[in-house]
């Protein structure tokens, strides 16, 4: 079937402005499939039933909209002080000079970039493939394109229980920055990872994560994107399970003029938990801040659980959007399916969108999704007033209060302080 | 140290006159007890001297060691050494009971020109005051006031208060759901906190409170308006007889 004409001309002059990169080497294949998909669905459109409430236009354009960096000088690095593997992208290049040797027992590490090395490599197996698999029911245009044309990325096989996490920074300097990343995550049997990932990573991005978790295997991945007030982020994960196996993603967003962070799980092996959050707060006082989440559960093995966990806070216009689906397939049986989306806004012009999907074709599951708007609790407001506390730090609490259910999602408890430290810090700066 | 004069209070909301004229004096070192029936204003009063929304001063005074009190925000009457014990203390997912506890001292002190407690200082103190009142480590871990028993969260607020050092301490209602042994854990906590500096006003349904912090004045609230003052043996009269008598009295 023939494009309608926005999306065939969007995609037209998208794809005339991009090319592959040279030395694709073992990728080449998958990214030629990857253009062949994004061909045959187009570009969203303000009209595709997935695009409704957020804008793609400035995902679609040719050229980016600048993004002013932020200067972050004052704050320290998160997770300065644990032993992590540091893998630098600064605007979506690698940095080598400040990035940690790509060593660390029971994983081998490569780069995308490299992939022009060899024709054979174990993530030929994977490399698009989850993000082709994650194209249905829904498409996921975006997703394809960065298949097709990412830069780099870092690819991890991990077959043992790694303790030192994996943690990518992403580092924003140049204001016209534009990047595609597509990182390969693959837990073996029995195989641990915690990835970690921080910092806006260029004015306009587009990043993939695809995690294919085995049997027994588990990933902790714990993402925070920054407080950049311009840039413009299209991130998706595609994680796919085994048996037994454990998905833990968080992601903490502070401001951005546009997020849209897709998240497609598949459950194929049974008795797997999976558990996506994200806490996100905005305020669009001088730009705008609109933040998208956007969640498919896949049910298709016995008894497994996914949560998802989404709070937004927002201030002074901005708008925060959620779209989560839990689809159980018939033979799903025992599923455990649980969805909740909460905003917290500060004020009357900020606005939050919801919408809550459950498909279920077993007969024997129990799933539950809720969604709520609410404004700050004034009862506990002047509880902590009543005792000294300042009425901005007191917001600050309650709206720290307000997302402690997100951060619970980390297993990591260090992290999460640590995480929560942050979030406090940054909160701290918006008041008044 | 409080002195409240004719002062009347409505809901902000509605037309509807709460306080009608309430005239008070606690002096330092003093514990007074309000009681009254229900809807008598009792309530009101202890929000309206802590600066909670929703309620507008329509007429009077209330001034705290000759400060002006109505004007000012919670926090500033907070830093002044106002303490409200609260009937219903409300719970807050996700802040820890010693977070918020360092927050408020912390903010207190600052509003003060104090310097700030640093952390061992706030710890050591903190440890002490709640072995007293038999709050377990664990209980000051949790967020707070959740998953608190009754007696937990009322115990909690005498920990806040023993903390905190108010000049004035107002306890609303801090007896109802608390069995006997809670009471009395409570009420050993605020006696512990009496000295010549510090004035209480206790509200209460019952008397039965006033048995453990024993009261130097009674006063009795009924329809926005304090209707009779004595000592102790005023609560002894209404456990024994009710209200019906004293309200026909002054009728």
């Amino acid at each position: 079937m023939a494009l309608a004409k926005p999306k065939q001309d969007a995609t037209d002059a998208r794809l005339a402005d991009l090319s592959l990169p040279t030395d694709t080497g073992w990728s080449l294949g998958a990214r030629q499939e990857a253009v062949g998909r994004l061909k045959q669905m187009g570009l969203p459109q303000p009209r595709d039933e997935y695009w409704r409430f957020t804008s793609p236009r400035d995902f679609n354009a040719v050229a980016p909209v600048a993004a002013a960096p932020m200067d972050v000088s004052d704050e320290t690095p998160l997770y300065a002080d644990r032993d992590t593997l540091k893998i630098v992208f600064v605007d979506g290049v690698f940095n080598a000079d400040a990035s940690d040797a790509l060593a660390l027992e029971g994983v081998e590490i490569a780069r995308l970039a490299d992939a022009g090395q060899a024709d054979i490599h174990w993530a030929r197996e994977l490399y698009g493939h989850l993000e082709a698999r994650g194209q249905n029911p829904v498409e996921r245009p975006l997703t394809a394109l960065n298949t097709a044309f990412a830069s780099d990325g870092v690819l991890l096989r991990v077959t043992g229980r790694v303790s030192r996490p994996v943690q990518i920074v992403y580092d924003h300097r140049d204001a016209g920055s534009d990047a595609i990343l597509h990182h390969v995550v693959q837990l073996t049997e029995g195989a641990e990872l915690t990835l970690l990932e921080s910092g806006p990573v260029a004015a306009r991005f587009n990043t993939v994560l695809e995690a294919d978790i085995a049997d027994g295997a588990t990933l902790h991945h714990v993402r925070t994107q920054g407080r950049n007030h311009d840039r413009r982020a299209a991130t998706a994960s595609f994680a796919r399970l085994g048996a037994n196996a454990t998905f833990k993603s968080f992601t903490l967003t502070a401001n951005g003029a546009l997020t849209r962070n897709e998240h497609v799980v598949e459950f194929l092996g049974d008795d797997s938990v999976a558990h996506v959050a994200g806490a996100a707060i905005g305020d669009a006082k001088t730009d705008p801040m609109h933040h998208d989440d956007t969640v498919f559960v896949t049910h298709d093995a016995l008894r497994c659980e996914s949560r998802q966990v989404f709070k937004k806070v927002l201030k002074n216009g901005a708008v925060g959007v959620f779209q989560g689906k839990i689809l159980v397939k018939k033979d799903a049986q025992k599923t455990d399916g649980y969805q909740i989306s909460q905003s917290l806004l500060l004020d009357d012009d900020s606005q939050f969108l919801a919408k809550p999907e459950l498909e279920i074709y077993a007969d024997d599951v129990v799933c539950s999704h809720g969604s709520t708007t609410g404004a700050i609790d004034e009862d506990a407001l002047f509880y902590l007033r009543s005792r000294g506390v300042p009425k901005a730090r007191a917001e600050d609490l309650l709206v720290l209060s307000f997302l402690a259910e997100t951060l619970e999602e980390i297993d990591d408890k260090d992290i999460a302080s640590e995480i929560a430290e942050r979030l406090d810090a940054w909160l701290a700066r918006h008041a008044g | 140290m409080l002195e409240i004069k004719n002062l009347h209070v409505k809901l902000e909301e509605e037309d509807k006159q709460i306080l009608k004229g309430v005239d008070l004096t606690v002096e330092a070192g003093k514990v007074h007890a309000i009681m009254g029936p229900n809807g008598s204003g009792k309530s009101t009063l202890s929000y309206v001297l802590s600066g909670r929304g929703g309620y507008e001063v329509t007429d009077g005074t209330a001034t705290l060691e000759g400060e002006d009190i109505l004007e000012m925000d919670p926090e500033e009457r907070a830093a002044a050494g106002m303490f409200l014990a609260f009937q219903y203390p409300v719970e807050i997912p996700g802040v820890g009971n010693m977070t918020f506890l360092r927050t408020a001292m912390n903010a207190q002190r600052k509003a003060r020109g104090q310097d700030e407690i640093n952390a061992a200082d706030f710890l050591k103190l903190v440890r002490a005051k709640a072995k007293e009142l038999q709050i377990d480590a664990d209980m000051l871990k949790r967020p707070v006031n959740v998953g608190f028993s009754g007696g937990e969260k009322k115990r909690n607020e005498i920990l806040q208060m023993a903390m905190l050092e108010p000049k004035m301490c107002i306890l609303d209602e801090t007896d109802s759901g608390l069995d006997v042994d809670a009471m009395k854990l409570v009420a050993q906590g605020v006696n512990a906190l009496r000295d010549e500096n510090r004035a209480f006003l206790v509200i209460t349904h019952y008397q039965r409170l006033l048995d453990h912090i024993e009261p130097d004045v009674v006063h009795i609230m009924s329809d926005g308006r304090i209707i009779k003052t004595g000592g102790p043996e005023l609560a002894l009269e209404v456990e024994r007889n009710g209200y019906a008598d004293l309200l026909a009295e002054t009728a």
